[in-house]
């Protein structure tokens, strides 16, 4: 295999866990445009949604009324969210509202093992992992079935959000409700319900992303720190731009992959996925504060 | 009707200022002093001492570091346990490398050396504001693990990476027993505490608040934003250094990275929640509460399951509790568990009448 | 009344613009303000009259223009040596530290005038606890000054408007400045609330000699106590001078203040 070729890789590589990233991280846009609260439980909830489907699947149930249920348990999960633990802590500062995610990060985890169990699962959705024979033999490239479909799904989600935030007027409320609370009640926009619907739509995302990640890495307690990762994507992309989160993803997975690939694994002794995107995301911010496409905050006093 | 404040006036500045204005509350500590440094050496057992309250003493200081830069100065950080880390390996080496190297000072340089490392990964937070910062603690976090696990010199070349600590001397006298280990820890971290409480009722304490409550106004009125931030994560990082030090040495007994996980970052995270933001009694109560629930909890499901439960659901629970607890504390009473002992003393104050 | 004496000019801004994105909230305004007087700013609303302020203050860097401050020319001011020159202010939307008690509030107005190390500080011991008290009596003569001596251990949070107002007061005169900047103090108070608050400014403006600038809705106050007025309108000067002069300006007229009929 020529350099080339393993640059190649290493960068598709790169960027199908970049997407990953992505789709993770627009489940914290969304929460964030809309409430400008932070969602820490996003991994959880990816967590959480991966492990009801495998569970529900486990139980006899078809693999298609399983995903139903498992939608309509993270639908109800997020309303939950909204009414137990955002609701009550609405005008609070940033940073309680970012603790107290991480507290409803916590009860997720524990609810999904205290329901499921603590062992590790696989996730099958029928997709397999094989080389698409027409892009090995034109171009030496591996990309499995599993990527392109990965891919593909990832790509359409994007594409229904980015097109119902901006043209529907569903998506303008939402806006809306993100800028200014008071305004939008005062215009007579139904608060809590968009937000219900926001952290719904969240969950569904997540579920989404459980489902891709849990095929390749399996459904394990791992997976909560994906929401982890999905903070330097956001930093990058800025908090509340689609567009910039998705090309933010991208741009870790890839810098995190060639780092490791060329820099981690040769010399420094490996594992530097770790911290590399974090330290990537401090050295980025430094040079732009408001990432990619996230708006100059101006603060008035 | 003994636990009064009326009558009680003060008659000068210093008075007024006093950490502990009422004479019974003065009383109070002597006596919990004294039963804390004469009583209990002598009548706690092994596990007691061991297991229970030399954690919480260290875990406590922890505690208080965390509360330093997120309660005081209200800046979110998610990285204690990495800078416990770097306190507790850099004591180690010191003390490996340096011939006759005293503990104590080891301590405090591993403590200068904890300071050092946080401020190089607080730097970032001062041209960036909120959450931005949670980012920078994490990839310190993080990264100060993968260091201490990666870069052999750190763990003096050792395959297992798991070095026992060296025992603790000071002035020639060996700190080996229980009791011994627990006066050692109990002196640090009672003038570590005092230290704190008296930063925070100075003009430094008064800085981190302003720029917690309101930065724009806090630079209009003279505060430096840079050094006050600075300094917070400076001296917050230092007493996560000395209690990383005293968890390797005085609890552990074991210097690995595997100690200071990104778990234990949150949990003393939780511990100055759920103990009281911005107070010093609130890092003891949060330490406490996290530490002690655990084992309450194991001992509950024992009782009412006659001893049949599985482990691994129990910690389900557990972990389901801790994140309940977080959410609850922070509804409805976010000044913790210190706030809910003032208004029991404040009860107290009137008792027997109602109000 | 003790007749003060209005010295020379102390502070001097001159073309300054100041734009946000698109929007501009000033535009080549240039005035001065002499020492010992009370200058106040007023206009409608939007008129720029708070970004004027912060401006002065450090808080907003104009794009163009200068600031003259006791004859140092600067392109703009840095808010960490506005206070250190001497410069205080409130703000309209009380810029109080909210977690904090009112003693402490005030207290962190004295913090350019506290010397002792950190060190000392943390054992609390000798000159720095020393120092504490020296500056908790200082801070207590502003407290009785402001007559909230009772209020002075409550949280700020919990004290009524126009409490928390007269406490953002206490603060801004505990740094003991020169020039005090105040963005419409009296919003919101009551008739006896505006008169004690008048007060407290001319109180402060004998006794201490302190340079007011004074942005006022309230044409009564501000006819009243003021020497001078700016008048403001969409970002550009339309008036200055005394309120007299101000008062029968037919573009003040047009602009703000309407005609009695």
């Amino acid at each position: 295999m020529t350099p080339l070729h393993m640059f190649a890789e290493v960068v598709i590589g790169g960027l199908m866990t970049g997407l990953m990233y992505s789709l993770v991280a627009l489940g914290f846009v969304l929460i964030y445009k809309a409430s400008t609260a932070f969602n820490f439980a996003q991994g959880a909830m990816v967590f959480f949604a991966a492990l009801t489907l495998v569970g529900f699947t486990e139980l006899g149930v078809p693999f298609w009324f399983a995903l139903v249920l498992t939608v309509g348990v993270m639908i109800l999960l997020g309303v939950a969210t909204e009414r137990f633990v955002m609701r009550p802590l609405v005008g609070q500062h940033e940073i309680t509202l970012f603790m107290a995610t991480i507290g409803l990060a916590f009860v997720i985890e524990g609810l999904a093992q205290l329901l499921w169990g603590v062992e590790v699962r696989r996730m099958d959705l029928g997709i397999p992992d094989v080389p698409i024979e027409w892009f090995l033999t034109n171009t030496g490239l591996l990309i499995t079935q599993f990527d392109f479909f990965a891919a593909t799904v990832a790509a359409v989600l994007v594409a229904t959000l980015a097109i119902v935030f901006s043209r529907t007027k569903v998506g303008r409320g939402l806006r809306a409700v993100a800028d200014d609370h008071a305004a939008a009640l005062a215009v007579g926009l139904p608060l809590q319900r968009i937000w219900m619907m926001v952290w719904a739509v969240a969950g569904i995302i997540a579920l989404v992303a459980g489902m891709l990640w849990a095929s390749r890495a399996g459904v394990q307690f791992a997976l909560v720190f994906l929401a982890l990762k999905a903070l330097p994507v956001l930093i990058i992309g800025g908090f509340t731009s689609v567009p910039g989160v998705i090309v933010a993803g991208l741009l870790v997975g890839v810098a995190e992959r060639m780092f490791e690939v060329y820099v981690g694994s040769p010399i420094l002794g490996g594992g530097t996925e770790a911290w590399f995107p974090f330290i990537f995301a401090i050295l980025f911010l430094l040079v732009r504060p408001e990432g990619l496409f996230g708006e100059k905050i101006i603060r008035r006093v | 009707m003994f636990y009064r404040q009326t009558g009680n006036f003060s008659a000068s500045y210093a008075q007024d200022a006093r950490i502990f204005p009422l004479a019974l509350d003065r009383v109070a500590l002597l006596v919990l002093l004294a039963f804390a440094v004469l009583v209990v050496p002598n009548v706690a057992s092994h596990w007691m001492l061991m297991a229970i309250l030399v954690p919480w003493l260290v875990l406590s200081l922890a505690a208080m570091g965390q509360n330093i830069i997120t309660g005081y100065t209200g800046q979110l950080s998610i990285g204690s346990a990495g800078f416990m880390a770097v306190g507790a390996f850099a004591c180690f080496n010191f003390m490996l490398r340096i011939d006759g190297m005293p503990f104590l000072v080891a301590v405090v340089l591993s403590g200068l050396t904890a300071a050092l490392v946080g401020v190089a990964f607080g730097l970032p937070s001062l041209r960036i504001r909120g959450l931005y910062l949670a980012v920078a603690t994490l990839a310190a976090q993080f990264f100060i693990v993968w260091m201490l696990e990666n870069v052999g010199w750190f763990t003096n070349n050792d395959p297992a990476g798991v070095m026992t600590a060296q025992p603790m001397v000071i002035l020639g006298f060996h700190f080996d027993t229980p009791a011994e280990k627990y006066l050692l820890v109990l002196a640090i971290v009672g003038v570590l505490a005092l230290a704190a409480k008296n930063m925070a009722r100075s003009n430094i304490g008064r800085s981190w608040m302003a720029v917690r409550d309101m930065d724009v106004a806090a630079e209009v009125v003279g505060f430096r934003l840079m050094r006050t931030k600075l300094l917070a994560f400076a001296i917050s990082s230092f007493y996560c250094g000395v209690a990383g030090a005293l968890f390797a040495f005085a609890y552990l007994g074991t210097v690995e990275p595997s100690a200071f996980s990104i778990l234990l970052s949150f949990q003393i995270l939780f511990m100055v929640i759920i103990g009281g933001l911005a107070t010093i009694l609130g890092s003891f109560l949060g330490a406490a509460f996290i530490l002690l629930l655990p084992i309450f909890l194991a001992n509950f499901f024992h009782f009412v399951t006659g001893g049949v439960f599985d482990q691994a659901l129990l910690s389900a629970f557990e972990v389901m509790l801790f994140g309940a607890f977080i959410i609850f504390f922070l509804i409805v009473e976010p000044h913790g568990l210190a706030r809910l002992w003032q208004v029991a003393k404040e009860r107290l104050r009137l008792w027997p009448f109602p109000h | 009344m003790a007749k003060r004496r209005i010295g020379d000019v102390i502070l001097k801004v001159e073309n300054i613009s100041l734009a946000f994105g698109g929007v501009k909230a000033l535009t080549d305004v240039s005035f001065d303000v002499r020492e010992c007087e009370i200058r106040a700013i007023i206009g409608p609303n939007g008129a720029g009259k708070s970004s004027m302020l912060n401006v002065i203050n450090g808080v907003y860097h104009p794009q163009q223009g200068r600031i003259t401050l006791r004859g140092e020319v600067r392109r703009r001011m840095d808010t960490h040596r506005a206070a250190e020159q001497g410069i205080a202010r409130t703000f309209q939307n009380i810029a109080l530290f909210k977690g904090m008690s009112v003693l402490d509030n005030v207290m962190t107005g004295r913090n350019l005038q506290m010397r002792s190390n950190f060190l000392l500080q943390v054992l609390w011991w000798g000159p720095a606890q020393r120092e504490d008290m020296e500056q908790r009596h200082k801070a207590e003569e502003v407290i009785e000054f402001l007559g909230i001596q009772h209020v002075r251990k409550t949280p700020v949070a919990r004290l009524p408007y126009g409490l928390q107002k007269r406490v953002e007061l206490a603060r801004a005169l505990a740094a003991e400045p020169q020039i005090l900047l105040l963005d419409e103090p009296m919003a919101g108070m009551s008739v006896e609330e505006k008169q004690d608050m008048c007060r407290f400014i001319l109180g402060v403006n004998e006794q201490f000699g302190t340079t007011i600038v004074l942005i006022e809705h309230d044409m009564g106050v501000v006819m009243d106590i003021s020497d001078r007025v700016v008048v403001l309108d969409y970002g550009r000067k339309i008036g200055d001078g005394t309120p007299d002069a101000v008062r029968n300006d037919q573009a003040v007229i047009d602009a703000y203040l309407g005609v009695a009929h």
